[in-house]
């Protein structure tokens, strides 16, 4: 066993130097290092063309390019926003999936079923209205204890798909369909079978969240997110209207789970709020803490290994869900704050480096 | 508006509203005990609630060989061999559910807590195993040989990490829940007879009527339910408050470290915790089939959703709260769904519980299994 620590230590002790590497290098090493990164990303779909190294992705029953784009952008764009609320701000929401549902219906209804708007107006509008039902829900939800809070999203999400199923107006179990798909634009033609060009809006999509979420998360807005996490009574001690700030996190949250509906919903052009059940909002939280809660890297591996993993796995079809279940169990058990957990400010690293040093030696 | 519908069936919906709220009712207990000793919510006890079902399905068709007919002629019993063979079904039910709950427990909750026992490293190296051989060969009986094999060494490293105690955080004992929720759920869906199809429950008595009141005819089952449902709590109320255990439970509710400097074995309340809630979940279970005859790998899943609005309506960590809470549910599910339409059902149910929750923020009647009004 302490060869498997050691090895370990060792291998966590190669990437962390990694990281020292990485940011000793100068300004324009490490901007093309990201580009090369970005070009890399673009360039996924092609990967099971590769002569060897496309066997190790592949997924058996579905095109890849089509499980990149309908599962895992859409599970990393979710697992961003879910992770400013959970993560971040530490408030429970089990109910996640009636923001996603929300950006994907108010889709649908402006471009198919009561509107002719194109894609691409409703987008901004599906985005904002998702915020307000963020707003909506916050407002009298957010003075709650956590775990009453996390009932109360649960309610909030399957109250948005059974509203879906009953209500003629939003097309009840039948769904609505013909949902218009982006515009073409860079010589990108959005059509029915070739998921490629969804996969370029959608991994576009993730990187502005990135971008947003990277400049907000280390402003003021995001320190007092932390504070809120860390210790409610305390950040409100010290002045921060945590009442606000808890408000904007499940707002931003909202906004982006939105989003990724409305790429949803522009990919299939058909919903039915079958698309949207109660467990799907489980799978996502599934994501943001299996990957690490708190650290947005670590958000973005959890959403990637959640959607793509049970792919990957067909051969074993029917025992997937089952596989895992017991994967979080032991995942929950032996490395409880994710495979990247959140990184902890400068002072308490090196104060933990010190202990953990103590105790390989002893 | 058709709301003559609520007046007409009013005695109606409310008798089958208080059947239907003290399932709820025997659910939410299970997760008032568990929240209120550990401050978690068990997300997996709905699926002790599906086993229990399983369990009872299990007593009446193959140990007391009930068989199901389809043609409607079941071989109603009578008298004290009806009571005999329900309550027979009821504690092997309760068996299932209450085991379930303390290996679950101590499978996916205790090594978080930071001490694992050898039971659980046993349980959770052979289930790694199981799923790292599934990778390979997928046929049930090679795979067990296989995680069998390579049990004992990887639970002895697992032992070796649970010696170092790490405690993990709050939230991943809620997504270890939902690992767990969903890996039940699923075993019995791939792992049973039927898998994910429906299993009918076979029929013990004839559903008629056993009284009349306010003009309503009160079916027996439902009689049943209610009275068999008040017992129950009736006497999980004097455990908790009467026996040594109980005072136990009601410690460490209120203090966990102080009980335990105290000489309360923490662990061991925790067990009984978690069997007092199984063993309710169980009798829920064997209830719920009496009503419905049927059963289903996934049946646990709205219905614990459910219990646990109840829990929480009531005021969590609360008995009494859960049994209010559970009650009213059932009752204004019943009159709802009869005023606006079955299927905004589980819509009014989400709707009260947010309502009250805006008034009352901890429930009804406030969290308190550790005070002295339980």
């Amino acid at each position: 066993m302490s060869l498997v620590l050691n090895f370990w230590l060792r291998v966590t002790a190669l990437f962390s130097g990694f990281g020292e590497q990485f940011r000793a290098m100068n300004k324009w090493q490490r901007y093309s290092a990201y580009g090369l990164g970005v070009v890399a990303l673009y360039l996924l779909p092609y990967w099971p063309d590769v002569p060897v190294l496309g066997q190790i992705v592949n997924t058996p029953g579905s095109q890849f390019e089509t499980v990149l784009n309908d599962q895992v952008v859409i599970f990393v764009l979710i697992a961003l926003g879910l992770n400013v609320v959970v993560g971040i701000a530490g408030l429970l929401d089990l109910g996640y999936v009636g923001f996603y549902a929300v950006g994907a219906y108010v889709t649908a209804i402006l471009t198919s079923a009561h509107g002719n708007l194109p894609w691409l107006l409703a987008l901004p509008i599906a985005v904002v209205i998702s915020m307000l039902f963020g707003l909506i829900l916050g407002t009298p939800t957010l003075r709650l204890r956590g775990d009453y809070l996390a009932i109360v999203t649960l309610g909030f999400g399957e109250i948005i798909r059974l509203t879906a199923k009953n209500m003629d107006w939003l097309g009840a179990s039948r769904g609505i369909s013909n949902i218009k798909k982006p515009p073409s634009m860079f010589g990108l033609k959005f059509g029915v079978l070739d998921a490629k060009p969804y996969f370029y809006l959608g991994l576009t999509m993730v990187f502005i969240v990135i971008f947003i979420l990277h400049r907000l998360e280390y402003s003021r807005v995001g320190r007092a997110w932390v504070a809120i996490r860390e210790d409610e009574d305390a950040a409100e001690l010290m002045g921060v209207n945590t009442f606000k700030f808890k408000l904007w996190a499940f707002t931003i949250g909202a906004g982006i789970g939105g989003l990724a509906g409305v790429h949803y919903a522009g990919k299939v052009g058909f919903i039915n709020p079958d698309n949207f059940p109660l467990q799907l909002s489980i799978l996502f939280l599934a994501a943001v803490v299996l990957g690490g809660s708190g650290n947005m890297y670590g958000a973005i591996l959890g959403g990637i290994l959640v959607a793509y993993m049970p792919e990957r796995l067909r051969n074993f079809s029917d025992k997937r869900i089952l596989v895992f279940g017991i994967v979080l169990v032991l995942m929950m058990v032996f490395r409880p704050e994710g495979i990247l957990p959140k990184r902890v400010g400068n002072e308490h690293k090196k104060r933990r480096a010190k202990s953990q040093e103590g105790e390989v030696a002893s | 508006m058709p709301d003559w519908l609520i007046i007409r069936t009013f005695w109606e919906l409310t008798v089958t509203g208080l059947a239907l709220g003290s399932i709820y009712a025997l659910v939410a207990l299970g997760y008032t005990l568990v929240y209120g000793v550990l401050r978690l919510i068990n997300f997996a006890h709905s699926e002790i609630f599906m086993v229990g079902t399983f369990g009872a399905l299990l007593a009446s068709s193959q140990f007391l060989s009930i068989p199901l007919l389809e043609d409607g002629n079941y071989p109603y019993r009578t008298g004290m061999t009806l009571i005999i063979f329900l309550v027979f079904i009821m504690l092997i039910a309760m068996l299932f559910s209450g085991i379930g709950a303390v290996v679950l427990e101590r499978v996916a909750y205790r090594p978080l807590r930071g001490n694992g026992d050898a039971f659980g490293a046993i349980v959770l190296a052979f289930l790694t195993t199981f799923i790292v051989s599934l990778v390979f060969v997928d046929q049930a009986k090679i795979n067990v040989i296989i995680a069998l094999l390579a049990t004992a060494p990887i639970s002895y490293a697992y032992m070796r990490f649970f010696k170092q105690g790490r405690k993990a955080p709050r939230l991943a004992f809620l997504i270890s829940a939902i690992g767990a929720s969903t890996a039940i759920s699923e075993a019995v869906g791939v792992w049973s007879k039927h898998g994910r199809d429906q299993y009918q429950t076979p029929r013990l008595l004839e559903k008629k009527t056993l009284f009349t009141m306010f003009g309503t005819d009160v079916r027996i089952d439902y009689a049943i339910v209610i009275v068999g449902a008040l017992l129950m709590m009736t006497a999980l109320t004097l455990f908790v408050n009467k026996t040594r255990l109980g005072r136990g439970v009601r410690a460490v509710a209120q203090d966990a470290e102080t009980s335990r400097i105290l000489g309360v074995n923490v662990d061991l309340i925790i067990i009984v915790t978690f069997a007092l809630g199984g063993v309710m979940a169980g009798g829920a279970a064997m209830l719920f089939t009496l009503v419905y005859d049927q059963t289903r790998f996934n049946i646990g899943f709205i219905l614990g959703v459910k219990s646990f609005t109840a829990a929480v309506l009531g005021g969590i960590g609360n008995l009494k709260g859960a049994l209010l809470g559970g009650l009213l549910l059932g009752l204004v599910e019943n009159y709802g769904s009869a005023i606006f339409g079955g299927q905004w059902k589980d819509v009014i149910a989400f709707v009260v519980l947010l309502v009250v929750l805006m008034f009352r923020p901890t429930g009804l009647l406030g969290e308190s299994l550790g005070k002295a009004r339980v």
